[in-house]
């Protein structure tokens, strides 16, 4: 299991891709999935990179993004 | 988020979420840009202070103008530029109440430029956000005073010719000549790192605010994508190339210390 796991509300989204330019390992990019009010929203093209660093949160300006991380105990359990 | 619950696996915990402070309700701004970073760090620096329940903010004329909507504090809708005489009011009225006011750079540097130095001057006890996108962006992207020389906007076609026009006001170097203010300082929010420098300044803002230092006012060197005609990211590095040689960063007053 991924470290990391971001969800995008697509209602929030605006496309602007400040996310995406944002994250240190390419996880996220457009969907090409247009959400009610026209905009090309992002999604995690690449789940599996996410390290739950936040970074994309930080820099959304519609403030879309929720980033979740996994338990420690799980992340030992996993390795 | 009511479908994130349903969609995260077992074993994952919230490691940033939207702050309580902010309301359900979708920001108006255009796409990339800054007021909403900015929104979100005032609504960070509430829950992590506990003053949301004594918190009341000024909303200004501008882009920002449905600010009262974003947010779960009471809020006062400014005449244009009168913000900071509106917080001065109502910090005086009730002093345990915790004031700010989120004012745009046509609306605190341009008309409401003598508001802002006399609250300043007089050490008023409030908390001032000033967003400086250097245009006016909700009207059209006509020229503000703290445009940069030679840039395109609505008005100034050709780039703005000081010799016509002036030069860009720097209303933070401007105010820290004065012995009333606390604390002025100049962020920006166009990197991970700035926004992280922003939410300290910010925080630090409204501190002061509670230990009744006086007056603190935190500039945010920001970026209008939609009329400066750029991508958002292109117009983050606009700033970060441009903006800030103009509008150089860091603290420009800090009263004892």
């Amino acid at each position: 299991m991924p470290k990391g796991l971001v969800v995008i509300d697509k209602d929030r989204c605006k496309g602007c891709g400040l996310c995406i330019g944002a994250c240190p390992f390419e996880v996220l990019d457009f969907s090409g999935e247009y959400n009610s009010a026209g905009y090309n929203v992002a999604h995690m093209a690449h789940p599996e990179r996410c390290t739950g660093c936040a970074i994309c949160a930080q820099v959304c300006p519609d403030v879309a993004i929720e980033v979740y991380r996994l338990q420690p105990d799980k992340l030992k359990e996993g390795a | 988020m009511p479908q994130a619950s349903t969609q995260v696996p077992e074993g994952y915990v919230k490691a940033f979420f939207r702050p309580r402070s902010l309301s359900d309700a979708k920001y108006t701004y255009c796409p990339g840009c800054h007021h909403g970073i900015v929104g979100r760090l005032i609504a960070e620096a509430i829950d992590e202070l506990g003053i949301q329940d004594r918190t009341v903010g000024i909303a200004p004329v501008g882009c920002a103008v449905f600010l009262y909507q974003f947010y779960r504090v009471d809020f006062v809708q400014a005449a244009h530029g009168r913000a900071c005489a509106v917080a001065t009011g109502i910090k005086r009225a009730n002093p345990e109440l915790v004031v700010f006011s989120y004012q745009g750079d046509g609306d605190l540097a341009a008309i409401g430029t003598a508001e802002t130095v006399h609250a300043a001057n007089r050490g008023e006890n409030i908390t001032v956000i000033f967003v400086n996108n250097q245009v006016y962006g909700m009207t059209g992207g006509e020229m503000a005073p703290t445009t940069l020389p030679g840039q395109r906007t609505t008005t100034t076609p050709e780039g703005r010719d000081v010799r016509l026009t002036g030069y860009p006001l720097r209303i933070s170097e401007m105010l820290a000549q004065l012995d009333g203010p606390a604390y002025i300082t100049r962020q920006s929010v166009h990197d991970v790192r700035h926004i992280q420098m922003a939410r300290r300044a910010i925080l630090k803002a409204f501190r002061n605010q509670l230990e009744g230092k006086g007056f603190s006012l935190v500039e945010i060197v920001a970026a209008c994508p939609t009329n400066l005609k750029l991508p958002p990211p292109q117009a983050n590095r606009w700033v970060a190339e441009n903006a800030l040689k103009y509008f150089p960063l860091g603290d420009l007053k800090v009263k004892g210390g």
